[in-house]
C-alpha cells in the first residue's frame, strides 16, 4: 500500500528522450518501476530505452494504460506538458523540473480545479514507496520499507530524513516531495489525509521550513481533524538572514525565527511532537512509536 | 527580482499607469536639472533603494527649488540608507527620482501579487500611506481583497463593489476599474510576483497617480524578459551572489566565520540552523543546485574560500540522482587546486556514489576531517573555527 504509488503504478516518462529524461528513467526502471512509454512531441513511433515513444499524452494512455506520468521538460515546457496531462486525466503528475515560472503555475492550478489529476511538484524530487516503486530523481539506497510516512518541501533533507528513519529501524510506506516551490499541486495537508488513510502507514514526518503557510494549513487541519498518527515536524530555516530567498522560491521570509517560531508553536498546538534538530527527526519518531506501543 | 521604484514607474507607464512628472538623477548636477526642468515649487528627492520606509528614514527629501533638490541629491547619494527594512548596513543609494510634488485628496493602497493558497492573483486595496503595515497590524485599517485569474476573468461589478468597499464612488469607482485592468495585464505581462502602489493617490481633479510603486518580477520567467534580465545584472547589489547564480548556486552571504557548501536548499537551511544550535555563525548559505556540474560547484567553493571571514569550510551534502556525491568531491579537488586560500574542510557526504567519492577524495591533498554524520560534521567544524579543535 502506501499512497498515491505502488507495485501497479504504469508510469509515462514526458520528456523521456532528453538528457535528464534517459538518465531518470534508467534509474527508475533499475530500481523496479514500471516505466511503459515516453512522450515527446515529434518522436512519436520511435523507441527509446525499449520502451515506444508517443507524441502525445493522450495516445500513450490508450496503447499502454499508463496510469502516472513524471514530467523531465526545460522550465519553460512544463506548463504544457501538465496541461496535456490534465487534459488527458492522467490520474497522478509528478513534476521534477525547477524554476519554472510562477504565473505559469497558476494556469495549471486553474485547470487542475474539478480536473480528474493529481499533481505533484514542480521543483519536487518525487514520490518513493521504497523498494516498490520511484517516481523521482531522489537518493534511494537509504530507504527502506516500512511504516513511516514522510511529507516534505526540500529533496535533500528528504533523503537525510529517511536515513535517519532506516537507522532508527523504521522503514518508509512513501516519501513524497511537494515541492519547493509557493505554488504547487499537492500541499501538506493532502498529503496527511492520505497518510491518515492509508492502512500501512503508522506515523508521519512532515519536513517544512521558513515561508509560506503548509505548515500552518496542516497544522489547523490536524487541530480540526485530531492526530489520528503519531507525527513529527522539522521546521528548518530559524538561522536564515531576513528577506531574502534561500534557495527554494518558497522559502523567502520576513523574520526567519519569528516565522520559524511560529509554526512550530502552531503545530505543537495541534499535537505534533517537534523534533529539537534536523538531525534528531529519525529518533523523535523512534521515540514516540515506542511511547505509544507502551 | 526586485525593481527600483523610478525603473518600475518606467514600465508601468507603458500600460498607461500615471505617476507623477520626474526623472532619475545619478549626480547632484543631474537632479539639480531635473528638478529645473519640472518647474514646480514642490519637489520630492527620493533615495532609490530596493527597500521600503524611506520616509521615516529620511530617504524621501522635499524641497521647493531646483538648487534645494541638489543640496538634498548631494546628501543623498553614495550614503547608506538605513530604514525599518533594510539590514542593519543599510543599501547605497546610488540614484535619486526627482518628482514633481501631488496634493493628495486622498491616499490609498493597491497591490496585485501571487497568492499561494488560492493559486490565484490577489488584488488587494484599501486606504493607504505609509505605515500601512502597522496599521492593518493594528487592526486599525482593514484591506479588501479579490482573487483574480490569470485572464483577469470576473463579474465586472467585482471589482466596482471591491472600490465601493473601499469608500470610492462615482467616477473613482470606474477609474479605480480601469487601472486594476492595466495593472492585471501589467501584471501578466511582466511575470510579475508583486506590484504594489501604496500611495494610490486620488488628486483634486479626480485622477488616480501611482505615487510610489513597487515591482518585483519573477526570477524563474526572465528568459522571457531579455530587457528585465538586463536590469538585474545592473541592479543586483552582490556581485558573488550573482556570479553564484550563474553557475547554478543559490548563494547568500552572511556574517560568520564557517563557510557552508550544501546540496539543496532544505539540507542547507537545517545546517545553517544546526551551525547556530552548536554556538557557531555561518559565512554564508549555499545550495547547489541539481542543475550545477563540477566546474560550476568548484566555482561556488571558491566562493567561500575567498571570504576573509572563513575559518573553515563545511560540507554537507546527500548524493541524489542528479547530483552525486563524487561530482561534489571533485568539484573540492578542483576549487582547493586553484585557490591560494586553504582552509580545513570538514566533510560529510552520504547518498549517492559516496564510497566513489571517498575514493576521489582520498587522492587530493585537502586539509580534510570526515564525518559520518551531520551533527558530528557540524560540531566539528564550530570547534574548528573557535580555535578549540
Amino acid at each position: 500500500m502506501g499512497i498515491l504509488i505502488d507495485q501497479n503504478t504504469r508510469l509515462l516518462c514526458q520528456g523521456m528522450t532528453g538528457w535528464a529524461g534517459t538518465y531518470h528513467t534508467n534509474r527508475m526502471i533499475q530500481y523496479g518501476t514500471k516505466v511503459v512509454a515516453g512522450v515527446t512531441p515529434g518522436k512519436g513511433g520511435k523507441s527509446h530505452l525499449d520502451l515506444p515513444v508517443f507524441n502525445h499524452v493522450a495516445e500513450a494512455i490508450g496503447a499502454t494504460a499508463a496510469n502516472a506520468s513524471a514530467i523531465f521538460v526545460p522550465p519553460d515546457r512544463v506548463a504544457d506538458a501538465i496541461l496535456e496531462a490534465i487534459e488527458a486525466e492522467m490520474p497522478l503528475v509528478v513534476v521534477v523540473t525547477e524554476r519554472v515560472p510562477v504565473l505559469d503555475m497558476i494556469r495549471v492550478r486553474e485547470a487542475l480545479a474539478g480536473s480528474r489529476t493529481r499533481l505533484i511538484g514542480p521543483n519536487s524530487q518525487g514520490i518513493l514507496a521504497p523498494d516498490v516503486c520511484q517516481i523521482g530523481v531522489m537518493a534511494t539506497d537509504r530507504a527502506k520499507r516500512g511504516t513511516i510516512g514522510v511529507i516534505s518541501r526540500s529533496a535533500s533533507l528528504t533523503s537525510e530524513v529517511t536515513s535517519q528513519l532506516t537507522t532508527a529501524g523504521l522503514g518508509q510506506s512513501t516519501t513524497i516531495g511537494i515541492g519547493g516551490d509557493p505554488v504547487h499541486g499537492l500541499g501538506f495537508v493532502d498529503c496527511l489525509e492520505l497518510f491518515f488513510a492509508d492502512p500501512q502507514t503508522e506515523g508521519i514526518v512532515l519536513v517544512g521550513e521558513i515561508g509560506g503557510t503548509e505548515e500552518q494549513d496542516a497544522a489547523r487541519y490536524l487541530r480540526e481533524t485530531g492526530v489520528k498518527k503519531p507525527v513529527v515536524a522539522c521546521i528548518v530555516g530559524r538561522s536564515a538572514p531576513p528577506e531574502r530567498r534561500m534557495g527554494h522560491a518558497g522559502a523567502l521570509t520576513l523574520h526567519g525565527s519569528d516565522d520559524v517560531d511560529r509554526k512550530i508553536a502552531a503545530l505543537r498546538d495541534a499535537g505534533v511532537a517537534i523534533a529539537p534538530s534536523p538531525h534528531l527527526v529519525g529518533t523523535t519518531m523512534r521515540d514516540l512509536v515506542a511511547k505509544r506501543a507502551a | 527580482m526586485q525593481l527600483q521604484e523610478f525603473q518600475a514607474k518606467i514600465l508601468l507607464s507603458q500600460y498607461a499607469i500615471g505617476s507623477p512628472a520626474g526623472a532619475v538623477a545619478m549626480t547632484a548636477d543631474e537632479a539639480e536639472a531635473a528638478a529645473a526642468r519640472l518647474n514646480v515649487d514642490r519637489i520630492f528627492v527620493k533615495a532609490q533603494i530596493l527597500a521600503g520606509e524611506r520616509l521615516a528614514a529620511g530617504g524621501i527629501r522635499t524641497v521647493n527649488s531646483a538648487k534645494a533638490a541638489k543640496a538634498a541629491a548631494g546628501e543623498l547619494l553614495g550614503q547608506k540608507l538605513v530604514t525599518a527594512q533594510t539590514t542593519a548596513q543599510g543599501q547605497t543609494v546610488k540614484s535619486v527620482l526627482v518628482e514633481a510634488g501631488i496634493k493628495a485628496e486622498q491616499e490609498l493602497y493597491l497591490s496585485l501579487q501571487i497568492d499561494p493558497v488560492s493559486g490565484a492573483i490577489l488584488l488587494t486595496a484599501g486606504r493607504g500611506g505609509a505605515d500601512i503595515e502597522k496599521r492593518v497590524a493594528a487592526q486599525e485599517l482593514k484591506l479588501e481583497s479579490l482573487a483574480l485569474g490569470v485572464n483577469g476573468e470576473r463579474r465586472a461589478g467585482e471589482v466596482a463593489e471591491l472600490a465601493q468597499r473601499i469608500g470610492l464612488s462615482g467616477g473613482l469607482t470606474t477609474k479605480f476599474g480601469e487601472l486594476v485592468k492595466k495593472l492585471h495585464r501589467a501584471f501578466v505581462e511582466l511575470d510579475a510576483g508583486l506590484i504594489e502602489i501604496n500611495p494610490l493617490v486620488v488628486t483634486d481633479a479626480g485622477e488616480l497617480v501611482a505615487v510610489d510603486a513597487k515591482v518585483v518580477v519573477d526570477d524563474n520567467a526572465l528568459f522571457r524578459h531579455p530587457e528585465l534580465k538586463e536590469l538585474r545584472d545592473e541592479s543586483k547589489t552582490d556581485r558573488v551572489e550573482l556570479h553564484a547564480q550563474r553557475h547554478q548556486i543559490n548563494f547568500v552571504q552572511m556574517d560568520g566565520d564557517i563557510g557552508t557548501v550544501v546540496n539543496g536548499a532544505g539540507l542547507a537551511l537545517a545546517t545553517l540552523d544546526m551551525i547556530a544550535a552548536a554556538g557557531g555563525s555561518p559565512a554564508n548559505f549555499m545550495d547547489i543546485r541539481t542543475t550545477a556540474k563540477s566546474l560550476d560547484i568548484a566555482q561556488g567553493i571558491s566562493l567561500v574560500l575567498e571570504n576573509s571571514r572563513a575559518k573553515v569550510l563545511l560540507v554537507n551534502v546527500f548524493g541524489g540522482g542528479m547530483q552525486p556525491c563524487d561530482t561534489i568531491a571533485e568539484a573540492l579537488g578542483i576549487a582547493f587546486r586553484r585557490s591560494k586560500r586553504i582552509l580545513p574542510v570538514v566533510i560529510r557526504m552520504t547518498g549517492n556514489n559516496e564510497d566513489l567519492a571517498r575514493l576521489r577524495l582520498a587522492n587530493y591533498n585537502l586539509p580534510k576531517t570526515e564525518c559520518t554524520d551531520m551533527w558530528q560534521a557540524v560540531t566539528r567544524a564550530v570547534a574548528l573555527a573557535q580555535g578549540r579543535a
